[in-house]
Order: C-alpha cells, then sequence, then structure tokens
C-alpha cells in the first residue's frame, strides 16, 4: 500500500509537468497581453513595448518556462503582474475559503444523495423514486448562479434565515491562522466564530452541491438497484439479518464503488466550478480573484492556478483508488 | 403432526401488460422433523419458486401473489409479516443456495458472513461467536478454520464456498433446512462429498431436509420421500423406495430414462422426454403433461387430473397410469 501510494506520487510528476508546458504554450499564445490590461486605452506602442521588456516576456518561450520550473521547484509561483503580490500569498489567503465551500459542498451531496439514492432503488417506483430521479434531472439543468440568486432571494434576504455575503460576520473579532475560517475557530477555540462560518457557509455549499448531489443520487440508486438483484443480498436475507445489517454490511458496501469513482471526479469539478457561486454570495474565496486573472491574462497566477486545481484533483483520486481497495478486497493496489 | 406442512401453495407473478404466470399451482406437501424430502422436476417446474415462497424471500410487491398455506409447527409462514419472518429465517429455516459464489458477499470475510447469524440469532458475540464460526468450518469439513475466517470467498475453491454457506445455513441448528439444487454449481467428484456432508449432518442434528433438484440420483441417495413436480404440481409423490420400484406418472418415468447411464451401451441413444416445458395445458383443462406423453388418451384432457391415492402412500397425478406389475417399458 506504501509502496503503491508513493509510486502514484511519482507518477504526477511527469503529467504535471506535461500539464504545465502545455498550459504555458497556450497561455501565451493568447490574443492580448497583461501590458494591454494593465495599461488600458491609454497604451502607446512604446510604452506596451516597455512593460513587455521588463516583465520578460519578449524572451523566447522556452527561456520563459526555464525560469518558471526553476521558481516552481523552489514553490515560488512567482508575483502577480497585477496586485505585484507574491502569488502564493494570495493562494493562501484565498483558497482556503474555496475549500472549504468545495468541501461543505460535498459533505452535503454524499450526506443527502447516498441515502436518497439507496432510498429511491428500494422503493422503486415509489413517489420517493420518482420525486429523486425527477428532482435530480431538474438539479442538473439549472445553472448554479441561478439556483445560488434564488435561494439568496429566498432564504436571505425574505426569510433572513441565512447572511446573504461573506463568509463571517464582521463584528466577529476572530483570529485567523490557516484561513480556514471553520478550522481556525475550532483551533482558538473560538466556537461562535466558528459557527459564524459555517453558517455562512451552508447557502452557497446548497447552491454548489446541486449538480454533485443529482449525479451521486443517480448513480447510488443505479448501484443500489443492481446489487438488491444479487444473490449475496438474498443470502443475506435468508440469514434473518436485520434490514440495517443486510442495508449496510451487504448492499451499501458493494455499491460504493462507482459512488466512490464519481465523487472523485466531481471534487475537481467543484473546485473551479465554486467561482460563480461566490460571486453570487460575495464570498472572498479564490473566484473573484481568478476571473480577473483571466481578464488580465496573469499569467503567473494562472499557471499556478490550475497547477494546485491538477495536484488536487490527482490527490483526491489517489484518495478514491485507496478506498477502492478498503470496500472491496478483490481490488488489489499494486 | 408434521413439522412442515404445505396445502395447496400457489404462485402467480403478473406484469401490467404481460399474462400472468402461474409458477406455482397448488403444492401440497409435508415434512416430518428429521425427515429428507425431495422436490424433483426440470427447470421452470417451480421448485425454486416453492422454497422461497417458503422464506418468504418472494419480492413483496403487487404482482406477486402467494396463496395457500405452510404450518411450520403450528404458525403459517405464509402469514408472518417482514420482522416476525426475519426471526424465522436463518434460525428455524434455513436455506442453501445454487451458487456459492455469487451466494456469498465478495467484499465482507468468510468469519463475519458466519459470525453474523450467531450474532443475530443467538445473541454470541465477539471472540465467543468466532471461536463457534470455527468450530462451524471446522464441522463441514473446511481445514484450517481460524485462517479461513479471515479470508474472503474469491480467496475459497468451489467446493469450500458451498460448505462456507452450509456452515452458515446450519449455523443455529435449524429445524428445516431448504437446499435449492445444492450441488449444480459443482463439478462432479466435489457434488458427491457435498451432498455426504448434508447426509451426515441432517442425520447427526434431526435436521428435516427440504432437497431441491432436477437430479434423480441426487433424490435417489438421500430422500426419504419424493415429490415430481411439473408445471406447478405435484404429480407423483411416494417414497423413496416404491417409486423406484414402481413409477406410475408417465413424467417420472420420462426423467428416469433421460438420464445418461455409464453402463449403456456403445452408441445407444438417450431417451429424451420430448417436447420442451413450454408445451403445457393449463391444469384447469385437464393435465398439463398431456401434450407431451406418450400414455395420453382421451380422458387426460377436459377435466383435471386428480392425486390417486394408493394404499401404500404412493400417490401420482394420471388417468392412465404405468400399470403395477412393471412392464418392461417402466423400467429403467
Amino acid at each position: 500500500m506504501f509502496r503503491f501510494i508513493i509510486r502514484r506520487l511519482l507518477q504526477l510528476v511527469p503529467t504535471l509537468f506535461g500539464l504545465s508546458i502545455l498550459l504555458f504554450i497556450w497561455l501565451h499564445r493568447l490574443p492580448g497581453g497583461p501590458e494591454t490590461a494593465l495599461l488600458g486605452e491609454r497604451g502607446t506602442p512604446e510604452t506596451r513595448a516597455q512593460i513587455r521588456e521588463n516583465l520578460g516576456l519578449n524572451e523566447p518561450l522556452p527561456i520563459q518556462y526555464g525560469r518558471f520550473v526553476k521558481r516552481l521547484v523552489q514553490l515560488d509561483l512567482g508575483t502577480s503582474i497585477s496586485t505585484k503580490r507574491e502569488v502564493t500569498t494570495e493562494f493562501l489567503q484565498r483558497f482556503p475559503g474555496t475549500v472549504e465551500l468545495t468541501m461543505t459542498a460535498m459533505l452535503i451531496a454524499i450526506g443527502v444523495g447516498i441515502p436518497l439514492g439507496y432510498l429511491a432503488a428500494r422503493r422503486r417506483g415509489s413517489f420517493l423514486d420518482h420525486a429523486s430521479v425527477g428532482g435530480s434531472l431538474l438539479g442538473t439543468c439549472v445553472p448554479i448562479f441561478f439556483l445560488a440568486y434564488v435561494l439568496k432571494a429566498i432564504f436571505a434576504e425574505n426569510l433572513g434565515w441565512f447572511p446573504t455575503i461573506g463568509r463571517q460576520d464582521a463584528s466577529i473579532d476572530a483570529t485567523h491562522i490557516t484561513n480556514f475560517f471553520v478550522l481556525d475557530g475550532l483551533l482558538t477555540r473560538e466556537w461562535d466564530a466558528a459557527a459564524d462560518a459555517i453558517w455562512h457557509l451552508i447557502l452557497p455549499g446548497v447552491a454548489l452541491a446541486s449538480i454533485p448531489l443529482a449525479i451521486i443520487v443517480r448513480i447510488t440508486r443505479a448501484s443500489v438497484l443492481e446489487v438488491l438483484g444479487e444473490d449475496f443480498v438474498r443470502t443475506a436475507e435468508a440469514k434473518g439479518l436485520t434490514e440495517r445489517t443486510v442495508r449496510r454490511r451487504h448492499v451499501l458496501r458493494n455499491a460504493m464503488l462507482p459512488v466512490a469513482t464519481s465523487i472523485g471526479l466531481l471534487t475537481g469539478l467543484l473546485l473551479s466550478g465554486a467561482v460563480l457561486t461566490e460571486t453570487v454570495f460575495a464570498f472572498s474565496g479564490i473566484g473573484a480573484f481568478i476571473k480577473d486573472a483571466i481578464s488580465n491574462l496573469d499569467y503567473p497566477v494562472l499557471m499556478g492556478f490550475i497547477m494546485i486545481i491538477a495536484v488536487i484533483f490527482a490527490l483526491v483520486n489517489l484518495l478514491v483508488d485507496i478506498s477502492y481497495s478498503l470496500i472491496d478486497p478483490r481490488v488489489r493496489v499494486r | 403432526m408434521a413439522l412442515l406442512d404445505v396445502q395447496d401453495l400457489s404462485v402467480t407473478f403478473s406484469r401490467r401488460g404481460q399474462r400472468t404466470v402461474r409458477a406455482v399451482d397448488g403444492v401440497s406437501f409435508s415434512v416430518d422433523a428429521g425427515e429428507v424430502v425431495g422436490l424433483v422436476g426440470e427447470s421452470g417446474c417451480g421448485k425454486s419458486v416453492t422454497s422461497l415462497a417458503l422464506m418468504g424471500l418472494l419480492p413483496r410487491q403487487r404482482g406477486v401473489q402467494v396463496g395457500g398455506s405452510a404450518r411450520f409447527d403450528g404458525t403459517d409462514l405464509l402469514k408472518l409479516d417482514l420482522r416476525s419472518m426475519r426471526d424465522v429465517r436463518g434460525r428455524d429455516v434455513a436455506m442453501i443456495f445454487q451458487d456459492p459464489l455469487s451466494s456469498l458477499n465478495p467484499v465482507v470475510p468468510i468469519g463475519l458472513q458466519v459470525t453474523e447469524v450467531l450474532v443475530r440469532h443467538r445473541d454470541m458475540s465477539g471472540e465467543a461467536a468466532r471461536k463457534e464460526a470455527a468450530e462451524l468450518l471446522d464441522r463441514v469439513g473446511i481445514p484450517d478454520p481460524r485462517r479461513r475466517l479471515k479470508e474472503y470467498p474469491h480467496q475459497l475453491s468451489g467446493g469450500m464456498r458451498q460448505r462456507a454457506l452450509i456452515a452458515m445455513a446450519v449455523a443455529c441448528r435449524p429445524r428445516l433446512l431448504i437446499a435449492d439444487e445444492p450441488t449444480t454449481a459443482l463439478d462432479v467428484t466435489i457434488q458427491a462429498q457435498i451432498l455426504e456432508l448434508l447426509k451426515e449432518l441432517v442425520r447427526d442434528s434431526g435436521t428435516a431436509l427440504i432437497m431441491i433438484t432436477h437430479d434423480l440420483g441426487v433424490v435417489a441417495g438421500m430422500c426419504d420421500t419424493i415429490n415430481v413436480l411439473y408445471a406447478g404440481r405435484v404429480v407423483e409423490t411416494a417414497r423413496r423406495k416404491e417409486l423406484f420400484a414402481g413409477r406410475r406418472h408417465p413424467y417420472t418415468v420420462g426423467l428416469l430414462r433421460s438420464i445418461p447411464r455409464l453402463d449403456a451401451g456403445r452408441g445407444e441413444k438417450l431417451t429424451p422426454i420430448r417436447g420442451s416445458v413450454r408445451d403445457v395445458l393449463p391444469w384447469t383443462e385437464g393435465c398439463a403433461f398431456a401434450p407431451r406423453c406418450d400414455r395420453r388418451v382421451d380422458a387426460c384432457v377436459g377435466a383435471p387430473p386428480e392425486m390417486t391415492p394408493t394404499h401404500t402412500g404412493h400417490e401420482f397425478r394420471c388417468v392412465n397410469p404405468f400399470p403395477l406389475t412393471q412392464p418392461e417399458e417402466a423400467r429403467v
């Protein structure tokens, strides 16, 4: 198992290397450049050229790429062109919010999706079944930002149950160590700060969870239906085991493999998809920052962001592969 | 009084837009304590559905209708609610299934699959349950049981898997064991071992056994009483000796004739029953076997044939049975 993990991590190196080369070429081939964003309408060809020269953008691409890699091995992602601050500093400040939001959405999707999918399969053809299948179709169709606006209008603005914007109430004087606000609250034992941060996470979390929730319901339902038809479930019933034991030990455990796969794939999707939700709730995650970086063609920020997403995605899927061997002894990791 | 008394059991499957299927159409038989009873017939004659109905394992949904009664020690199994049925299953009535690989949960160790029955019905836990499970595996002839408890089904051979399933079924010393084609998925040498094991367990523990099979060879070796099923009804029932000495129903004779024999002459052809199980007449319109029967007479069609009793307890459902004095053609 240990060797498997080490090998998978080593395999990550060439993958990231390839990805970085492709990205570098693609980004630099995009029309325009950071100088346009910095100067706007006022730029003359001379000033533009001057800025390109200063940023080192006139040098051949391989040399620029070499510099990028040299910094990268020292875990330095360079300096943002528009904010003039270290990219790593910017990320450490903003990324935790996005990660918290993504994890909240995933917890909601898993916590609601698996039980709902199971019940839908067990009571196939019932109202619950039709409602969850129909609902999941709706969930995948409604755009996240639209759902986010609707939720905000109803539950935050009209009913006032949830805060409308932000990650934490400004009146709370919270200490921030890691910038994961919930974690910070727990670490410093400032329970009110942690509770308030969770409170702020719920509405955006629900909005962001809609698509993964729908997918998990569908996959769980299909997978449970298949397992329910297996002979060993009949054996378990013939032993007179309780409904609970049959469900947990014999049905769900066997039905979890496809669900685990989809969870791994969905997490990456969510991380990059959190941007719109963050905008609606003025949630200070990485969303707005990345949006600006795209329109400004802030090369170092974009490169760093995509590389980090890739690493997280690979790690999550490594976890999924490890969970396979825990779920099913026939899957031996080598 | 019999341990299990099945009267007029019927199971119908109906689906919207499709013809209703009567899988079991009035089966009656009884099992005494410690007795081995065979249910014999071709695929599709309703053997397995009968056993699933007794265990309450048929899908509980509209479209599946179970009728008749099955009194086990006085209580009608067919009328029990799901909760009480779960108490009976595995404790009083246990079942062994056909395909040992697919009948075992692939992701749960063998040990847990045995102990979970002990935990559920015998209030055992932890080490006591593991110790008992190891003893059970030992009793069904699995060597090195302590190690096997930790293994998974895919690490066991076919015969070992079936032994493990048998261990789970006998774990709570049930009074009735139902074995649904327990040897069909195994190769011949293992088949004999498994049958021998079942015979031993039944003899030692006094458990009654319903043996469901299409193999008359299995029946000949084990069963005290034999019920031959055709198209969802019992067509002949007799003690083993009487049946093999003088079978009366043409279907039973046909079944016996179609067994391949090692001592048959070279080039000698098997005599299969012509047609297939699908060529049936509904029982209400006459004898279901009539379309395939060589001894058919006019009286076979028109009214359903009744069970004809004889003084020995041998009964058959036929208007033109083979005569009791053995003519050459009825001998196999």
